[in-house]
């Protein structure tokens, strides 16, 4: 990229931004949000208002232009203020990047990708459905394209935030003769829909990403299907940008606890000065798992950044790199809950308890659906099945 | 191995892609586009270790890849290849 370095320069200072944004913003909420399983207006207003929607859009459509790498660090960022607001943020990059990808051969998208940048606009995606079990890659609804005009139904078991986005991503068959894995994605606009819910979204941790179920009927134009078909979408970007961007905001998360125990064995430091406390033993082992856990991710972003200047998109299709990928899903899910139940230990009974300043409480029922949001199983198994014909080089 | 060979091994091959490639191919012709027909990256490794097994082949890293599983000529010429 030409313009790399003077980014770079513009990046620190977003990133400030960014920090200011948290600290004013998200966290000044996210007891709130958490407690009401509520969507955070307030937290995505701001990001609008510092247009971060469309940092992942090219700047030839007005957008930033960041990279990968960029991405991560805005999504842990925010992850170290509302993990709900990080999670709806890093969604939405996902459903940007799908766009930016595989869309820019066609008018409908190209415009698209301007009003985005004008009136920072929300993506939302519904690519599980009821009855396939949770595989991505095969669906039972289809899109029926009669003239111009497209015809679709489809019931989704989770759909994030999908009441509040301006459009949804929808993965579907591309006719309805189509087999089961032939995909496309289609792009539903608020007004051109209805959703009858299904279920609620009362949960654990995630609460703010409001992920009820609905059954979608929506109609539209043609030109609203992504011209590429779905399985080169989801080897090429969905999987590997959303597990980049996951582990980057749950990394943010495990900062904010391990930042929480640092203040809390240094409140014991200050009781007895010149010894340090037995606590600060365990907050150093938090802190080593942390940094493995960014590490990996930085790692897999840089990849991903270099294999995409490439421009080879088969390179994606390749074992080596989809394994990588999964086991960037699965060791930071698994570190997320590591690196939060130690700060927990730190922090004892003022971790536990949900009224004190040092509450890790919200941390850690967050930390637990990590592992759940396309499961770590099916993941293991899918890598355990390429692992019998891959081998390290 | 002789070109006519090479086609002896063509049923063995289409018996092992209906039962582990997951998708139809009753009328694929030896030259069609296997991926486009609907065969994906994961099935081909149970293509691949029906295709060891039945044979008695072993895949070198190098044929791997979706060049070799591109039709069932390709296959049948990695086969061939392997078992020389």
């Amino acid at each position: 990229m030409s313009t790399f370095c003077s980014t770079e320069v513009d990046f620190d200072e977003l990133l400030k931004g960014v920090h200011v944004l948290g600290k004013s913003v998200l966290r000044v909420h996210a007891a709130d949000v958490d407690k009401k399983a509520r969507f955070p207006t307030e937290s995505i207003n701001a990001m609008r208002e510092a247009r971060l929607l469309s940092a992942y859009v090219p700047e030839e459509y007005g957008g930033m232009g960041l990279n990968m790498v960029q991405i991560a660090k805005i999504c842990e960022t925010l992850g170290q203020y509302c993990g709900s607001s990080a999670m709806i943020y890093a969604m939405h990059k996902i459903q940007v990047a799908c766009v930016v990808h595989h869309a820019q051969q066609s008018e409908f998208f190209c415009d698209y990708l301007r009003r985005l940048v004008e009136e920072q606009r929300l993506m939302a995606s519904a690519t599980t459905e009821i009855g396939t079990g949770g595989d991505l890659r095969s669906s039972i609804c289809a899109v029926e394209v009669t003239g111009d005009e497209f015809k679709l139904n489809k019931k989704a078991p989770v759909i994030s935030y999908g009441e509040y986005a301006d459009e949804i991503l929808v993965t579907c068959r591309s006719a309805p003769n189509a087999p089961a894995n032939e995909q496309v994605q289609v792009m539903v606009r608020k007004g051109e829909y209805t959703a009858v819910p299904l279920s609620t979204w009362d949960t654990m941790g995630f609460r703010g990403t409001c992920s009820s179920g609905f059954e979608l009927t929506a109609t539209g134009s043609a030109a609203q299907i992504i011209p590429q078909p779905f399985n080169e979408i989801l080897g090429q970007t969905m999987h590997p940008y959303s597990h980049i961007v996951w582990g980057a905001l749950w990394s943010g998360i495990a900062m904010d606890a391990v930042n929480q125990a640092r203040a809390f064995v240094r409140a014991e430091a200050r009781k007895t000065p010149g010894e340090t406390p037995i606590s600060a033993i365990r907050l150093g082992e938090a802190d080593q798992v942390l940094q493995v856990m960014r590490h990996n991710v930085a790692a897999l972003a840089r990849e991903y950044d270099e294999l995409r200047s490439r421009e080879c998109p088969e390179v994606f299709e390749e074992f080596g790199f989809s394994i990588r990928t999964n086991n960037l899903k699965l060791s930071s899910s698994q570190q997320l809950v590591d690196i939060v139940g130690r700060a927990m230990l730190i922090c004892g009974i003022s971790g536990y308890r949900n009224d004190s300043k040092f509450s890790i409480a919200r941390h850690l029922r967050d930390a637990y659906g990590a592992a759940l949001m396309v499961n770590n199983d099916r993941i293991l198994k899918l890598n355990a099945t390429m692992l019998l014909v891959h081998k390290e080089g | 191995m002789s070109e006519n060979e090479r086609k002896t091994l063509v049923p063995d091959i289409r018996e092992v892609l209906a039962q582990h490639g997951r998708f139809p191919v009753e009328n694929l012709t030896e030259a069609d586009d296997l991926y486009n027909a609907g065969l994906t990256s994961l099935a081909t490794v149970a293509v691949m270790l029906a295709l060891e097994d039945k044979f008695n082949v072993e895949f070198p890293d190098n044929l791997i890849g979706r060049r070799t599983f591109k039709s069932i000529e390709s296959i049948a010429e990695a086969i061939t290849k392997l078992a020389a």
